[in-house]
């Protein structure tokens, strides 16, 4: 059985071919509008690039930019009731208050608040007014609204509210979508109510692309079933992204950090990403993108999406080299994709990054004849700033004092040098798709990160183990196969100026998706 | 009861802020903050909704205001993990003012800030606004500190009970009298825990004479003063390091990255180590910092250099934005800047409440990183 990793972004839509641990084959071919098309053409591509019989694969990996673009481009956005359970608390910041004005009004600035949420050790907050629901409920039927989101202070800590409340809403708005805040997010009312908005909003353009991708699969005649990537290079099922779009927002730089890790079998590294215009910088940390602490910006709007703490500088092999020996000066202007029109080794007028690599020597594409009258001087010194600018992103992003490898992937990665600092750079067969091999091996995971109340008995150790039984059971509802879930991360953070009964907890496990234990035992 | 005061200023030395101000606030107040105070983004967002909402936010210089004028110290207690979860209200301040004048028998004229590093640089705003009061320009310690008695106010003599508590419900908690400032935190911070773990208090009032002679002058001018250079810095490409050294009478004591981060919690406060590797102008050296919930002291090779008050401040060596000590994480890269504290808190008398001694390191002497008389 083969499995087959599909990236779908907002230029190319790369596809690899796996069979066991082997790449059999990776193409790139272009995205188009309808999404179908593009997929198919990838997939026809692929089979016909690896020669494999296409009843016997196995399973379908997608990452896909769609959601993540759609809300940066403010495009196929809905309109939604946002619920926020909590008065009289956060009275003076209703729902969406720090939005951009233009997706506020897209998504129809329907902000209600209502008396409801908990405290931080589970106490009532208030009461939840179900009465207030009802009639927020009549508004919706009368506005025509399709889509709501439901929002409870501290609701990491008790979700029964929110759940009272959909069940509520669905009783006076049948088919009315509800999308819950605890399903989404994390602590930090603000970023994981404007999540779950975000969520309820993309809802039909999920639909409608989980189903460009089901078609897609049908044309090409592939039977077996699909999956899509999430922010931390896990798999969810077709349908779980038809409820939870906004998962999938940075599963781009997600998968090409695990492809990095899979092509080089390496757990803890560095991985430069280098595109045409940025290279995208991480660290692994057990295989798996170490993730951002900090809130992540979509569009404008503050989230706090597990993200992968990835940065960008403008450093790619289309960027623009100016100036002189003394003051050169690389990006962030960049040709881009026509890098391979614009340099200078393609025949084009534009000194690139690209022409510094080949004049170095580093790289062999192209007619290096066409640099013989560039100023030795000027090379070397935009070599050395090259170098230096990849040395200090590859610092930024190093997560320990033990040396560990760089893998440099993508496309423009002849830029890198062989050494960085005291780490050496590894270049992995296929580095082009990468982030397609990182989807085509995505496993399921769980999570849990709620504040735990250190009182009647709970304990420290019990508290720990009750988050891991939640997020194992998390990933076996998610499709994991039990026996090969393990923790990646296990974290406690007591709460500073309360005294020491609350704590937040926070626990990640990942396990292998059940479709393709099966096969490892089938294929045996 | 009926409003039968005397303006105690002149409505025409008002400076009223705008929505640029605030921004400018938001970054200043967090630079201040010196790694604790708490994010003022929320603050900020409320601010700008009173503003919206049409109420204004002054501000009003300590010598335009009457000698004997009431003005009253606000600031939020609690921890602020749960602020981000379980969102003010938005009038608790008011709510406080509202308390105190009841209590009292005496109308406020104007509102101070107890801590214009972090969150409590907004509180004292929306308070003042919806309560149709200015807010002095000054605060009670120029920077953040973790304790409520260690303000100018409490540290020159001024009792701060009675003082008026006030949650998000509605409940309004008055601690009438407290035998030492020591005692009042302590109380308050066990009440904050009943009220869900966060809350607004305001402290006794004082006159307008002693808030002029005890208070750090111009906290807010100064805070927006350098806000505003950092996002133009930023704009612009300059360096903001340099920007804020500049403004701040700082010294760039250090550029390095993280090389080691060790955290733990006493007693409620979250303690920590962090030790630099650095590179730059600073290559080879390494330097520590002790922390606790701000950053206290600053040790190059071993040596002390810069200890509390004076500020040690930790900044994005790209970006010139405030690193707080919750963000900290190996790898980070970072400029770490010393500003001498204000002479109100470099006395025999602010050292025994806010010099190295009083955060558990009695070792080490407060070494001034500018003689009295010179400091910003």
């Amino acid at each position: 059985m083969y499995r087959v990793g599909i990236d779908v972004g907002g230029t190319n839509t790369d596809a690899v071919v796996l069979k066991g641990n082997e790449v059999l084959a990776g193409i790139k071919a272009s995205t188009t509008e309808d999404v179908t098309s593009g997929v198919f053409e990838a997939l026809e591509q692929v089979i016909a690039a690896s020669g494999i019989d296409r009843a016997r694969i196995g399973a379908v990996m997608i990452g896909t930019t769609h959601f993540t673009n759609a809300v940066i481009e403010r495009r196929h956005l809905d309109p939604v009731a946002a619920i926020r359970l909590g008065l009289p608390s956060g009275a003076g910041l209703p729902p969406m208050v720090d939005w951009p004005e233009d997706i506020r009004e897209m998504v129809g600035d329907h902000g209600y608040q209502v008396k409801g949420g908990y405290e931080f050790d589970g106490r009532v907050l208030s009461p939840l007014d179900e009465g207030e629901i009802r009639r927020i409920a009549g508004e919706i039927r009368e506005k025509g609204i399709r889509a709501a989101s439901v929002t409870g202070v501290f609701s990491g800590v008790n979700d029964a509210m929110e759940l009272r409340t959909r069940e509520i809403l669905l009783e006076e708005c049948p088919g009315l979508s509800v999308v819950l805040s605890r399903d989404i997010g994390r602590h930090g009312l603000l970023a994981r109510e404007s999540a779950a908005i975000m969520n309820a909003s993309l809802l039909r353009l999920a639909d409608k692309t989980v189903q460009a991708f089901g078609h897609a699969l049908e044309q090409a005649g592939v039977k077996a079933p699909f999956f899509i990537t999430q922010n931390d290079g896990t798999l969810m099922a077709a349908d779980t992204v038809r409820a939870f779009p906004v998962l999938t927002f940075a599963s781009g730089p997600t998968n090409s950090m695990r492809g990095a890790a899979f092509l080089t079998g390496l757990k803890e590294a560095i991985v430069v990403d280098v595109g045409g215009t940025t290279s995208d910088v991480g660290a692994l940390s057990h295989g798996f993108p170490r993730q951002a602490s900090t809130s992540v910006d979509i569009g404008g709007v503050r989230t706090n999406f597990r993200m992968p703490d990835v940065f960008s500088i403008g450093l790619g092999g289309g960027s623009l080299v100016k100036g002189t020996p003394e003051s050169v000066v690389i990006g962030p202007q960049s040709v881009g994709y026509r890098v391979r029109q614009e340099a200078l080794v393609f025949g084009g007028q534009t000194l690139t990054a690209t022409d510094i690599a080949v004049a170095t020597g580093k790289a062999e594409i192209g007619d290096a004849a066409a640099l013989a009258s560039l100023d030795p001087e000027l090379v070397t010194a935009a070599a050395t700033q090259m170098t230096e600018m990849f040395e200090a992103c590859v610092e930024r992003a190093r997560i320990s004092a033990e040396p560990v490898p760089v893998i440099a992937v993508g496309g423009g990665s002849v830029l890198m040098p062989d050494q960085i600092g005291d780490l050496q750079v590894i270049r992995p067969e296929n580095f082009a798709v990468a982030n397609a091999v990182g989807a085509a091996i995505a496993q399921i995971s769980g999570e849990t990160d709620r504040i735990f109340s250190l009182t009647d008995g709970v304990t420290r150790d019990s508290a720990l183990a009750e988050a891991e039984a939640e997020a194992r059971a998390q990933a076996v509802a998610a499709g994991a196969v039990a026996e090969t879930i393990e923790v990646i991360e296990r974290e406690d953070m007591p709460l500073a100026y309360l005294p020491g009964n609350a704590t937040r907890i926070h626990v990640k496990v990942v396990g292998e998706m059940g479709a393709l234990a099966e096969m490892e035992v089938e294929n045996a | 009861m009926p409003d039968t005061r005397e303006l105690t200023y002149d409505p025409a030395d008002l400076w009223e802020l705008t929505l640029d101000d605030l921004e400018a606030l938001e970054v200043g107040a967090g630079i201040l903050g010196t790694g604790g105070g708490g994010n003022p983004y929320q603050g900020k967002l409320l601010t700008r909704e009173a503003m919206k909402a049409g109420h204004k936010m002054t501000i009003l210089a300590t010598d335009k205001i009457a000698d004997d004028a009431l003005c009253m110290s606000i600031g939020g207690i609690g921890a602020p993990v749960v602020g981000t979860e379980r969102i003010r209200e938005g009038r608790e301040g008011l709510r406080c003012l509202q308390g105190m004048e009841e209590l009292t028998g005496r109308k406020m004229d104007a509102i101070v800030c107890e801590e214009i590093g972090g969150a409590n640089s907004m509180n004292p705003l929306v308070a003042a606004a919806l309560g149709g009061l200015p807010v002095l320009d000054c605060d009670g310690m120029g920077r953040a500190f973790p304790e409520m008695q260690m303000t100018t106010f409490s540290i020159y003599g001024h009792s701060s009970t009675p003082s008026v508590m006030c949650d998000l419900h509605g409940n309004r908690v008055v601690f009438q009298h407290a035998v030492s400032e020591v005692f009042h935190e302590r109380m308050a911070r066990a009440c904050v825990v009943a009220q869900g773990g966060a809350a607004m208090l305001a402290t006794a009032p004082m006159p307008a004479s002693f808030v002029r002679q005890n208070a750090i002058p111009m906290s807010y001018t100064k805070a927006i003063r350098l806000g505003r250079a950092v996002l133009d810095a930023r704009r612009n490409g300059d360096d903001p390091v340099a920007t804020v050294c500049a403004l701040e009478g700082g010294r760039h004591v250090f550029t390095g990255k993280i090389t080691d981060l060790k955290r733990h919690l006493r007693g409620g406060f979250a303690v920590g180590d962090l030790e630099l590797g650095g590179f730059d102008g600073f290559q080879g050296q390494t330097a520590s910092i002790a922390i606790q919930n701000e950053f206290l002291i600053f040790r190059r090779e071993g040596e002390v250099e810069v200890t509390v008050p004076d500020l040690i401040i930790v900044l994005d060596v790209d970006t010139g934005y405030p690193i707080t000590t919750e963000m900290l994480r190996y790898g980070q890269r970072i400029a770490v800047l010393a500003v001498p504290c204000h002479d109100l808190l470099r006395s025999a008398r602010a050292l025994e409440v806010v010099g190295p001694a009083a955060f558990g390191y009695p070792e080490i002497p407060f070494t001034p990183l500018a003689p009295m008389g010179q400091a910003a």
